[in-house]
């Protein structure tokens, strides 16, 4: 597997004054499952048209298995992309759609009829070849998108947010195909996403982006477990900031001072310096539990609960501790489920999870 | 609003007579058999027809007016629908100057447009004639052209033409395959109208045409013998009819496809 | 190399958006800012004899404009008539697209062509029409004649100020009622059930909510009618006789007969330089009203 099938190096993308992508530089693998999350206007979309050949960057250059395509318009790039709103040409068919891009490749009539036969069994297609645009249902279209840029047989297939326009359970359908199929074509995908739960659900890797920058590149559960800066801890999942300050090391280890609450040793993933104030530390809901009675965690406070909302997975706590408003997220797991509102009860926090994150 | 309101129906109903009876005045009296408009009816005639086909001049001076619209028509629908492109599609620096600039013609007398185009043309030292109405005509089409263009691809997915360079067509190859068949209805209703418009446009002819009459020209120089009236009057009804036809084709082709991509929003909401 | 081509493909939207204009910009500069700018420049200069013009710069031609008290009169009555010519169609088709836009429901499309399609007949025919109508042996007088109700022809009706104003509110209104019409019927009609909601009559509903929000089309109208009349031709030349006879019938005379090309190069500068002042005023005063309205 080529580790360097697509290579980004420097590229950035100025808008005016707006830098959308700004100088980013990172590589995807061979038959990858990729995606770009982030928040909109991050510059996720920029970068996969930039990848599609719609925009031209600013500076840096694109290389896709080994050669420079930055220059290339769209037509002449190894890459396909499925659109946001499907781009299913109106005025032709389904059958019509799909070998659309088929003209030029200078194939012969059967090498055609079989790559569409084939590509309609392949997205369970077959017998709409017949109807339009109009005829179809969101589901359908999208599979005719996909159909229409598979059919081509690109090196790289761009999809830009292609499930955002279904509904919850054809969402939730669609990922598990299109994970299915992309693992059985092997064709390396660059999925472009605002949705985190589909971004860590569907990829082998994720970029996740902000303010055009990559904030953090890796594989999905490392996201969640060991974020690299305070971005991604409070994009990915819920979670609850501690402010923090860096003591003196011990090996692996730091010690921190936690708000007022004493010294502690927690792990120290990032390296950060001692004696730094400008720390925080992210605990994760499910490090965290509300109870009546006091608990032999780690950190166990008293507080005084005004105000609780029911998330599902979650519970929103509106609490007082020793007298400062605060707003805690705690695993719903965590509670016996009774009223605290208005009693007196106690927090309490593992630091065994937490992540310790430096403010910029 | 459910309720009904009579009273303005019958106001909108008298209004719209007094928009259309006196223009349906020039076919009655032109199958009258009198040399003067006025009640009661003296007979019916086709003999004002007939008599159209033995007027050479008028011959000519229709031939002249399918020129000067032919050209007219499709030179400023081209014109326009570039520029049409650039509103829908962009957003850019003077977007509004621009598009004043472009509807002014639209907007001033004609009698200046004429005027001004008159000085600067005998000033070069050309002769009077088609050429010059022409590109008057041209400059008077293109914002008529540009708003119905700007109307039909006012919605339009731009995406459409991202997917097919995607797809390997080159620029060319996507306007032929996808641009121009999407447009065509809204194309062919521009130039449908503007080849209208300049058919029937006066004023720019009178000061630019020269001895080279175009149809409504020629109209004008009958219309001041009471003789050749009832001529005029029949060549009017033709031209009403045929404008007609032809604007409800336009119509027609501009609504055409909507009504699909109206289906298409419901099955998509 | 590589760069410069890259560099020219990813021109920003202005420089494609201009690129696609250019066009359309090129036959208004050349088509018509270059020969108004001439026509300015003519407006300077002096006829000396039939064929022959004295290039040397002077204000004269517009001292000889409102020296000539005809010209001054016509410049006036045009701008009256235009005036008038706006105001009653305003009136007149208001409340027919009100109607169309508030209650029709059925067959609205048949309803719109029937608005538009007066728009694009042939404005002379238009014109004519009412020579027909209104003529010594037309349409009004045969009928009245044979009625019974008058002995005599009724000549005032053709040849005046009436006659043409009667006649330009019939030939422009198709121009008004598409602006008026559109602007209607983009109000939201929550709007008005809210203001209906909080206790608003329905005089006072159409007052403080339909009519601003329609101003829009009320302004596009009036801008739509007044400008060209103000230059119209056709009606005062076929319908006018001298009593009705405009500016714009007394350029075309200095175009022509006359023979004085400068002075007709003034009289349309001035004619273009009252329309440009009308239309900024009626755009700022109807602004200060939507401001205070809002």
């Amino acid at each position: 597997m080529n580790e360097n099938f697509i290579q980004i190096n420097g590229i950035s993308k100025h808008f005016g004054n707006v830098k959308a992508v700004d100088d980013v530089s990172f590589s995807i693998k061979e038959g990858e499952f990729f995606s770009l999350l982030g928040p909109s206007g991050c510059g996720k979309t920029t970068l996969l048209r930039l990848l599609a050949g719609f925009e031209y960057p600013t500076n840096g250059n694109l290389l896709i298995d080994g050669s420079d395509i930055t220059a290339l318009p769209p037509d002449k790039r190894p890459t396909n992309m499925v659109f946001q709103n499907y781009a299913i040409f109106p005025h032709i068919n389904v059958e019509q759609n799909i070998k659309f891009g088929l003209r030029k490749l200078g194939l012969t009539d059967d090498e055609i009829k079989k790559r569409v036969d084939d590509v309609l069994a392949l997205v369970k297609l077959e017998g709409y070849e017949e109807r339009f645009s109009g005829q179809l249902s969101g589901g359908q279209r999208q599979r005719v998108a996909l159909a229409r840029a598979l059919v081509r047989q690109p090196k790289v297939l761009l999809l830009d947010e292609p499930l955002g326009a279904l509904d919850k359970k054809l969402r939730d359908e669609m990922q598990l195909e299109l994970r299915t199929l992309q693992k059985e074509i092997g064709i390396t995908f660059v999925f472009v996403t605002h949705d985190q739960q589909e971004a860590i659900s569907m990829s082998d890797r994720v970029a996740v982006m902000s303010e055009g920058k990559i904030q953090q590149l890796s594989a999905p559960n490392e996201l969640y477990k060991n974020p690299e800066n305070i971005f991604v801890s409070d994009f990915i999942g819920e979670t609850n900031f501690l402010k923090a300050s860096t003591k003196s090391k011990d090996g692996d280890q730091i010690n921190v001072a936690i708000e007022d609450l004493g010294d502690f040793k927690v792990k120290n993933n990032l390296n950060i310096p001692e004696n730094s104030s400008d720390v925080v530390c992210s605990v994760r809901p499910e490090s965290m539990m509300i109870s009546r009675d006091k608990s032999d965690w780690d950190i166990c406070l008293e507080a005084k609960i005004n105000q609780t909302s029911y998330l599902g997975e979650m519970t929103r706590f509106y609490v007082e501790v020793s007298g400062i408003n605060k707003v805690i997220t705690v695993s719903s797991q965590h509670f016996d489920n009774q009223s605290f509102e208005n009693n007196t009860c106690f927090i309490s926090i593992s630091l065994e999870d937490i992540s310790l994150l430096q403010k910029k | 609003m459910n309720e009904k309101n009579n009273s303005l129906l019958v106001y909108t109903l008298i209004y719209f007579g007094f928009l259309y009876i006196p223009v349906l005045f020039l076919p009655i009296f032109s199958f009258n058999d009198a040399n003067y408009m006025s009640f009661p009816l003296a007979g019916f005639t086709t003999d004002h027809y007939e008599e159209m086909w033995s007027k050479r001049n008028l011959h000519k001076a229709l031939w002249a007016s399918v020129k000067v619209g032919v050209v007219a028509s499709v030179v400023s629908t081209a014109i326009a629908l570039l520029a049409a492109k650039a509103f829908v599609r962009y957003k850019f620096r003077g977007q509004n100057v621009s598009y004043g600039a472009i509807m002014m013609p639209f907007l001033i007398p004609e009698i200046i447009l004429a005027v001004s185009i008159l000085i600067i043309w005998i000033n070069l030292g050309f002769p009077l004639g088609l050429v010059p109405v022409t590109i008057g005509h041209i400059l008077f089409c293109t914002p008529f052209a540009m708003l119905i263009l700007i109307a039909r691809i006012e919605g339009f997915d731009f995406s459409l033409e991202e997917a097919s360079r995607d797809l390997g067509e080159n620029a060319w190859g996507t306007f032929y395959r996808v641009s121009l068949p999407l447009y065509l209805p809204g194309i062919i209703a521009a130039l449908l109208l503007s080849f209208i418009i300049s058919f029937d446009e006066f004023i720019l002819a009178f000061f630019l045409s020269g001895s080279d009459a175009t149809l409504p020209m020629y109209m004008w120089n009958q219309m001041r013998f009471v003789k050749k009236l009832p001529h005029v009057l029949a060549l009017g009804a033709v031209i009403i009819v045929f404008t007609t036809f032809i604007v409800l084709l336009a119509f027609w082709l501009r609504n055409v496809g909507q009504g699909k991509e109206k289906k298409d929003i419901a099955i998509k909401l | 190399m590589f760069q410069a081509w890259r560099n020219l493909y990813s021109k920003s939207d202005n420089a494609k958006a201009y690129s696609l204009l250019s066009p359309a910009l090129f036959l208004i500069i050349l088509v018509m800012l270059i020969p108004m700018a001439l026509m300015l420049s003519f407006s300077s200069f002096t006829q000396v004899s039939m064929m022959e013009i004295d290039f040397t710069p002077t204000f004269q031609r517009y001292i000889d404009f409102f020296e000539k008290s005809l010209l001054v009169s016509l410049l006036i009555k045009s701008v009256k008539i235009s005036f008038i010519v706006t105001l009653i169609t305003l009136l007149t088709a208001y409340p027919v697209c009100y109607y169309i836009a508030f209650y029709v429901k059925k067959n609205k499309m048949l309803w719109l062509v029937l608005l538009t399609l007066p728009f694009w007949t042939s404005y002379l025919l238009r014109v004519f029409s009412w020579k027909i109508i209104l003529g010594t042996k037309g349409v009004f007088n045969s009928t009245l004649l044979g009625a019974g109700i008058i002995s005599e022809p009724l000549t005032f009706l053709m040849y005046s100020e009436e006659a043409v104003i009667i006649t330009l509110t019939h030939a422009w209104a198709a121009f008004a009622l598409l602006p008026l019409y559109v602007s209607l019927e983009k109000i939201d009609f929550s709007y008005i059930e809210a203001a209906r909601d909080l206790g608003l009559s329905k005089f006072e509903v159409f007052w403080k909510v339909t009519f601003p929000l329609s101003l829009p089309g009320v302004i596009g109208a009036i801008l739509i009618i007044f400008i060209p009349t103000v230059g119209d031709y056709v009606t005062p030349a076929l319908i006018g006789g001298t009593e009705g006879r405009m500016l714009s019938n007394m350029i075309q005379a200095y175009f022509g007969k006359i023979n004085n090309i400068p002075l007709g190069a003034a009289s349309a500068t001035i004619m273009l330089t009252t329309v440009i002042l009308i239309t900024a005023i009626v755009s700022y005063t109807t602004k200060r009203l939507t401001q205070r309205l809002s």
